[in-house]
């Protein structure tokens, strides 16, 4: 069993050290909104964590299609791994995201486009999960995730884009804001410090788990391949 | 008519079939003998096409495996334990379903042909629901030689059959191998192989373990062939 | 993906050299069909099922008349959403259960012609079925149904269902839990044709201005053509060991 690489347990480090200094500029040194208050401050995590469900999202599509193509299982372990990370990351999205909600707009839950979408991709990658379960065979198991992925991860833009033709009440902080959104706020020097670096730390941050995470499928794929082994 | 080289079929880690060597000249009925979970039906699907080699050779009536599968399809009958037919549909249905799929030309005067050799004219207009075990498995031989197969696979045609329909399964058998058809089917039963093919490999363990022609082998120790194959 | 396209114009180049895929997709619908025809457990079950949806709406929504107006493209589509989960999931299973799918992939004919043999019998069961609940709702509720833009869109918005629909069986009848797990993979990934499709039919009733309209309609052909592009493609991860 191949011990940790010196540079991942190096990154391990670093991402608990940029986690810790995030957060001081998320709680403490960013100031204080004026209308909101201090709830605000959820928002720095809350887009950070999206930002990271994102990548996974991305990461999972892109070893959908790849293992399709090699059929080689690695990225069967690399596309759960991303799904995983996303899973676990756009669950705290939509929970910071209430928490942010509940004081602004007076509820816990609002069907705004990106929270429903990420709501949407967390079924749909739990439906990915118990189909894995439902099959024995570990290529077909394989096989039928990667085609899933692919599929989610094209039917997810389109309801996007469709829960969007509704409407949205939903703040956009970046780009283009529309004046009459509740909860719009415009980002100050010190915001931005700390939005930026969330950002920057969440990327590391998701770099590790990704890292960590296939790890750990390698070596549970040895641990089966070995177990095999004794029993012939 | 069918070669085989160094076939190793892997699901996930575990390894069913481990080098599997395997030659069939035209003509010629192999009954392909072993215990349960020695991989007979695997290799069987593989030669069918159904499931992909992880490694090795493979030609069937001239054309590769998996890369040619349709040209293989083409010149390939299949019996399984399954019947493969449609319950809500008739007899004759099923074969015009079927001769399609397959091309097949003057496709009226082969279901005639084909449903007077396995003895089931009078119940052309049936539907395959209310026939018996025995009489929808002589039909699904009819299906699999319906396109003039150059090769037939029989995948333990007797599963679930009794006495009566299994004797009629011999006589239906034996004239489909007597047209010249290179034959292999897969048995646990021995009394029946023995009765039919012309050449006994023994699959145990993921290889073959023997071989033996029926002149290389007097009637009376298929049966001791067989254990010191195991054993061995 | 330009490995990715590469392969893709290769197999269509094999696909052209096998001169019966169109004939074979028939082939597989016109099984399906006679075999429907004869036993009309589909038929009925997703008839009856639907019916039986409708009795449920009537009594947890109240359709009095007012309500009726809004809310009646929402009952219409989740009718017609759960009896086609209905219609799939047997329509695929038939196949796996006798062996079928491998008779199927036994025949020297293309992967894509199963999908699309399976996609047309699977698309006129679903059709049939709301052929006949259109007018019972129109009955019971003395709403009138009968638009050319609403049929349009059920039209549309049932393609982009089964082809995505008819992908996903194929997986879900393949595992241990087949039958409780097809809705759970269809619905989260059927949800853009759901929304448009209620949207635009819903738009459609109240007579609103068809420019109003255009781009849920534009949303179900983007849905359709890309879904059944895509599952042309992989369906032969999908049947294939």
């Amino acid at each position: 069993m191949q011990p940790k690489s010196t540079t991942l347990k190096i990154l391990d480090i670093v991402s608990v050290l940029l986690l810790a200094v995030s957060t001081y500029l998320a709680l403490i040194y960013a100031p204080e909104e004026a209308t909101m208050g201090q709830v605000q401050r959820v928002f720095y995590f809350h887009i950070a964590t999206a930002w990271v469900g994102m990548l996974g999202f991305l990461a999972a599509a892109v070893a959908g299609i790849v293992y399709l193509r090699a059929q080689n299982p690695k990225w069967d372990i690399v596309e759960v791994a991303a799904v995983e990370i996303s899973l676990v990351f756009f669950f705290i999205t939509i929970v910071l995201g209430s928490i942010w909600a509940r004081p602004v707009w007076n509820t816990w839950w609002t069907w705004d486009p990106r929270l429903t979408t990420a709501a949407i991709t967390e079924l749909i990658y739990i439906a990915y999960f118990m189909l894995r379960e439902g099959i024995e065979d570990p290529d077909r198991r394989a096989r039928f995730g990667a085609v899933y992925t692919l599929v989610g991860s094209l039917s997810v833009p389109i309801t996007f884009f469709s829960i969007r033709l509704f409407r949205t009440i939903h703040p956009v902080v970046i780009g283009s804001a529309d004046p009459s959104a509740t909860g719009t706020f415009d980002m100050t020097g010190g915001m931005q410090v700390a939005f930026f670096f969330a950002l920057f730390a969440f990327t590391v941050i998701f770099i590790d788990l990704f890292w960590n995470r296939i790890r750990m499928g390698n070596l549970a794929a040895k641990v089966e391949q070995l177990k095999l082994k004794v029993m012939h | 008519m069918i070669e085989v080289r160094k076939l190793i079929k892997r699901f996930g880690m575990k390894t069913v079939l481990r080098g599997v060597d395997f030659d069939v000249q035209p003509g010629e009925f192999v009954a392909l003998l072993g215990p349960n979970g020695a991989g007979k039906t695997t290799f069987l699907r593989i030669l069918a096409s159904l499931s992909h080699p992880s490694l090795g050779e493979i030609r069937v009536a001239g054309y590769r495996l998996p890369n040619e599968a349709a040209a293989v399809r083409a010149r390939l009958g299949v019996v399984s334990h399954l019947p493969l037919l449609y319950g809500d549909l008739t007899a004759e249905e099923n074969l015009l379903f079927f001769g399609r799929m397959y091309g097949v030309t003057k496709l009226e005067n082969r279901i005639s042909e084909v449903l007077e050799m396995v003895g089931l004219s009078a119940r052309r207009h049936d539907l395959v629901r209310t026939f018996s075990r025995g009489m929808q498995q002589r039909l699904a031989i009819g299906r699999a030689v319906l396109h003039d197969p150059d090769v037939i696979l029989f995948d333990e045609p007797y599963t679930g059959l009794d006495q009566d329909a299994s004797s009629m399964l011999d006589d239906v058998l034996k004239s489909v191998a007597a047209q010249g058809r290179t034959v292999v089917m897969t048995s646990h039963d021995l009394v029946r192989a023995e009765d039919l093919a012309t050449r006994f490999d023994i699959l145990s363990r993921g290889i073959i373990a023997a071989s033996a022609t029926r002149k290389e082998l007097s009637k009376s120790n298929l049966l001791s062939f067989y254990k010191e194959a195991l054993a061995g | 993906m330009v490995t990715k396209s590469a392969r893709l114009s290769k197999s269509v180049t094999e696909r052209s050299t096998s001169p019966n895929l169109f004939k074979a997709t028939l082939a597989i619908a016109w099984k399906d069909l006679t075999a429907e025809y004869r036993s009309r457990e589909l038929f009925s079950a997703m008839l009856v099922f639907s019916l039986l949806v409708i009795l449920i709406f009537n009594f947890a929504l109240e359709l009095d008349i007012k309500t009726r107006q809004s809310v009646t493209s929402g009952v219409i589509w989740v009718t017609f959403a759960f009896a086609g989960t209905l219609g799939l999931n047997r329509s695929m299973a038939v196949e796996k259960d006798r062996g079928c799918l491998d008779g199927l992939l036994l025949a020297p004919v293309d992967r894509a012609a199963i999908y699309f043999g399976k996609v047309i019998s699977n698309l006129a069961f679903m059709l049939i079925v709301e052929i006949v609940v259109l007018p019972v709702y129109s009955f019971l509720y003395s709403i009138n149904l009968f638009n050319p833009g609403l049929l349009a869109v059920i039209l549309l918005g049932s393609i982009g269902y089964i082809a995505v629909g008819t992908l996903l069986a194929s997986m879900a009848v393949q595992t241990r839990t087949r039958d409780v797990l097809l809705p759970i993979l269809l619905f989260p990934v059927a949800i853009p044709v759901l929304i448009a499709a209620v949207k635009a039919s819903g738009g459609f009733l109240n007579g609103d201005e068809f420019s109003m309209i255009l781009p849920w309609i534009n949303l179900l052909i983007v849905y359709d053509i890309i879904f059944v592009a895509i599952a042309f493609m992989v369906f032969d991860y999908v049947v294939e060991e």
